[in-house]
């Protein structure tokens, strides 16, 4: 069983993530935007899996996955960036910033659940 | 788990949310008001909304979404401009979105043809030519790629071919710098077949000269598997540009292979031969873990912590919220009328025992009325919104309206941060649609006329909400041609509202279009009406105790205003005696209260009147109004209330006495036994007695009819 931290500004894709997740056995929590996914590391501690979005308010997936590559704790950290953004650019942005992978949107949960196995250990 | 169709209905909701947000931010654009982030936005609104209907198969609304987001996208990047055309053509692309969404709701079908037309004016903007974005031959290609991609896209190879493959794979710093681990890999092939894994430790320093950061280590994994090269690359993909990888369906020779052992497939790896796997990710690890250590020392880490504090100012923290059924908030608010109502009672037992004013339980009595009101402010607060999720709906229906009337039409709103109790909200939007539909129709002039009376060609409307001495006001105003008072009277007479000698001031005139059976309109146009007359609308606001009235000048336009209290649930009240009965009149309606002289009051055939400093009113017995008596009282022995009401006027209420001011929690008078005129709903008094609320507005207003019909001279009312 994971703790995974799941970021995205989207309620819909947040819930589709926690029933996925947990339906798996896993622990999601959530986080609405980048700012919050970052106070929400410092309050949550560790994780073992982030899966953020890229597009959302304030601190958008790239900037979050920089600030959190910052953190000594997350450094080492797998990031799944799930969005429907599939340009070759946008991966290579992300790629730069620090992800470990790249769901595309929609997903299904064999998708996501076999992404989540090959960045974790659990 | 939650169950898709939960999650459905999520969707549906935040649908509606982001198109309102949408439509806000292209208004604002088109206002000239936008910035970078409002652009982002609405990209971000369109984007969701594709991101959710994707998860739940809604093609249609995803390709339309698509080719949507692809222009904003190209106005965020600044390859096109959100000029006047463009906004014009993304708001009508947002009706169709939000058409698209409500089809899918209800599962209904958009008209593929007005989704096309729009699809394809937003394309003309960017065109087929544009061969820089990727993403613009995606919009046009018919089949969509939403399968899974990983960062390098994966060469589509026939499944065939040896079963037998190498691998070799060394992974760099950065591999380990993003999470990746090479156990993970492993693990992952072990997934497809048999393994042979070995070591190569080749590129691995004498000891004293080993840099804990860097990455030495590669493997050649000799794989049996079915699955193909595919499948083997797919493990890669996520590692691919930072690890070195080479598959071949042979045996690669291996650079300077070491005599090292052959170790077993990881899944079985022994414990002791996980350290040496796992050397490069500790490496790649450790430098971070010096970074807290003062090796740096504070000087650097005081400046980050600041600046990651001033972004956290600079960025409004979303306040944390909750999600709750309407249903536990409308019986909190049940319940607490019923505190309300028991605090009160309460509170009149303990009046009726001989206890001095000090005495500690008149005094703990009076804590807790101060807080049930607390309470009930506090529980009241909770249902409270924004006027916004109305507001939000009207610019459609201005734009559709509109374009039906062939007029050109600038809607502009403000307040609409204004509060109001949820069960007030689902009651504004009719009126709303209706006072705009009328400004729009009757109202605003069309483009040629406008430009004759030397006005701009496009007329503007304004949609405004407001509090005022404890009511929400939202007026509606527009810069049109004004009421035609001439035409209104010769209508009004013609079809029997008033008489054809009538005295009528400006604004009683202009008031006559909501007499009953009234329509300016020559036909009664489904447009403005819907077939409902504003006199329906005007009943409707009445039976909210709310009023509407519209104030109107020739040549500069028309403004509806309308008033509704803030909330259904209660009512501020003044207890007064009417005969043997108690009645509540709402404080909202008092203006003043006062004792009458003798010499204030002039008679005037059947009816009284009152000299207020320098104005006249009407003075009303509410027993006689009511019917409860046949005389009225002596004006000097009773109490006198000043009630404003709809139509500007003051009239005088005459009661016997006052009992006091109380907050009282109103009674549907309808639900609970039968509607009775001039009484607006009941509540429950302290003594456990039912008193009756009165409705001002129609004891005043029966009271003018009274008088008109009597033939007595016309009242004029003070203002």
């Amino acid at each position: 069983m994971l703790k995974i931290l799941t970021i995205d500004d989207s309620r819909v894709m947040r819930q589709m993530l926690h029933a996925t997740l947990s339906g798996a056995g896993h622990t999601a929590i959530q986080a609405s935007d980048g700012q919050e996914g970052l106070e929400t590391l410092s309050d949550a501690g560790h994780v073992d899996l982030i899966i953020t979005d890229i597009n959302m308010p304030r601190l958008d997936g790239f900037g979050f996955i920089e600030k959190a590559r910052e953190l000594p704790a997350h450094r080492a950290t797998p990031i799944l960036v799930l969005s429907t953004e599939s340009s070759d650019e946008k991966k290579a942005r992300a790629r730069t910033a620090g992800a470990s992978g790249w769901i595309v949107k929609p997903f299904n949960s064999d998708t996501l659940l076999r992404a989540v196995r090959r960045v974790t250990t659990g | 788990m939650e169950t898709l169709e939960a999650i459905k209905v999520t969707f549906f909701q935040e649908c509606e949310e982001l198109l309102g947000d949408l439509e806000t931010g292209l208004l604002s654009l088109q206002a000239g008001e936008g910035d970078d982030e409002t652009v982002n936005a609405v990209f971000r609104a369109v984007h969701s909304v594709k991101g959710g209907a994707g998860a739940f198969g809604l093609e249609a609304l995803v390709r339309f979404a698509h080719t949507f987001e692809t222009t904003l996208d190209k106005v965020r990047s600044g390859a096109l401009k959100a000029d006047e055309a463009v906004l014009k053509v993304m708001l009508r692309a947002t009706d169709i979105l939000a058409d698209l969404v409500q089809a899918a709701k209800t599962d209904a079908v958009v008209d593929p043809d007005r989704i096309a037309e729009s699809s394809e004016d937003l394309e003309a903007f960017w065109g087929g030519h544009d061969t820089a974005a990727p993403a613009a031959a995606a919009g046009e290609s018919d089949d969509w790629d939403f399968t899974p991609l990983a960062f390098a896209p994966v060469p589509s190879l026939a499944p065939a071919g040896p079963p037998r493959w190498t691998v070799w794979f060394k992974p760099s710093t950065a591999t380990y710098a993003k999470g990746n681990d090479t156990v993970l890999l492993l693990r992952e092939l072990a997934r497809l077949g048999d393994c042979e894994t070995v070591l190569d430790a080749s590129s691995l320093p004498a000891f004293d000269a080993l840099d804990a950061e860097e990455s030495y280590l590669g493997w050649t994994v000799t794989i049996t598997t079915e699955e193909g090269e595919a499948a083997i690359r797919e493990v890669f993909d996520f590692v691919s540009g930072d690890c070195e990888v080479r598959i071949s369906g042979e045996v690669v020779a291996m650079p300077q292979l070491s005599t090292l052992p052959i170790l077993p497939p990881v899944m079985d790896l022994p414990p002791l031969a996980l350290p040496s796997a796992q050397i490069p990710a500790l490496a790649a690890v450790e430098p971070e873990q010096r970074d807290v250590l003062p090796v740096d020392g504070p000087a650097d880490l005081h400046p980050r912590d600041k600046a990651a504090k001033k972004e956290k100012e600079a960025a409004p923290s979303a306040a944390p919220t909750i999600r709750v059924d309407l249903e536990r908030v409308d019986r909190l608010i049940d319940l607490v009328g019923e505190l309300v109502i028991n605090q009160a009672m309460l509170a009149q037992r303990v009046g009726e025992i001989d206890l001095t004013r000090a005495s500690n339980v008149q005094l703990a009595l009076e804590s807790l009325e101060q807080l049930t009101r607390e309470i009930q402010d506090s529980v009241m607060a909770i249902r409270a919104q924004p006027v916004k999720s109305v507001f939000q709906r009207m610019p459609r229906l201005v734009r559709e309206t509109a374009s039906m009337t062939g007029k050109q039409v600038k809607l502009v709103t403000e307040g609409e941060g204004t509060e109001v109790d949820k069960t007030v909200i689902e009651r504004l939007s009719d009126p709303i649609t209706h006072m705009l539909r009328n400004a729009i129709d009757h109202g605003l002039e069309t483009p040629d006329e406008r430009i004759a009376a030397g006005k701009a060609p496009e007329g503007t409307v304004r949609l405004s909400a407001l509090h005022r001495s404890g009511r929400i006001v939202i007026e509606v105003s527009d810069d049109g041609k004004g009421i035609n008072r001439q035409r209104v009277r010769e209508l009004a007479v013609e079809r029997g509202v008033i008489a054809p000698d009538q005295p009528l001031t400006d604004d009683e005139v202009d008031n006559l279009i909501f007499a009953p059976g009234f329509s300016t309109a020559k036909a009664v146009s489904d447009l403005s009406g819907r077939g409902v007359g504003l006199d329906v609308v005007k009943r409707s606001i009445q039976s909210l105790g709310g009023r509407i009235s519209i104030a109107s000048k020739a040549g500069q336009g028309s403004t509806f205003t309308m008033s509704l209290p803030l909330t259904l649930a209660v009512l501020d009240g003044m207890v007064v005696s009417v005969g043997e009965q108690t009645l509540i009149v709402p404080l909202a309606a008092i203006v003043e209260t006062l004792k009458p002289k003798k010499s204030d009051i002039r008679r005037l055939g059947t009816g009284m009147l009152l000299a207020v400093r320098d104005a006249i009113v009407p003075l009303i017995d509410v027993g006689v109004a009511l019917g409860w008596r046949s005389e009225p009282i002596d004006p000097t022995t009773g109490v006198v209330l000043l009630v404003e009401c709809e139509v500007g006027g003051c009239a005088a209420l005459m009661v016997d006495a006052i009992q006091g001011q109380r907050q009282v929690v109103i009674k549907s008078l309808e639900q609970n036994f039968q509607r009775v005129e001039s009484i607006a709903a009941a509540t429950i008094l302290g003594d456990g007695r039912v008193a009756l609320i009165l409705d001002v507005d129609t004891v005043v207003g029966e009271r003018r009819v009274e008088a008109e019909a009597g033939g007595s001279p016309r009242l004029a009312l003070a203002s």
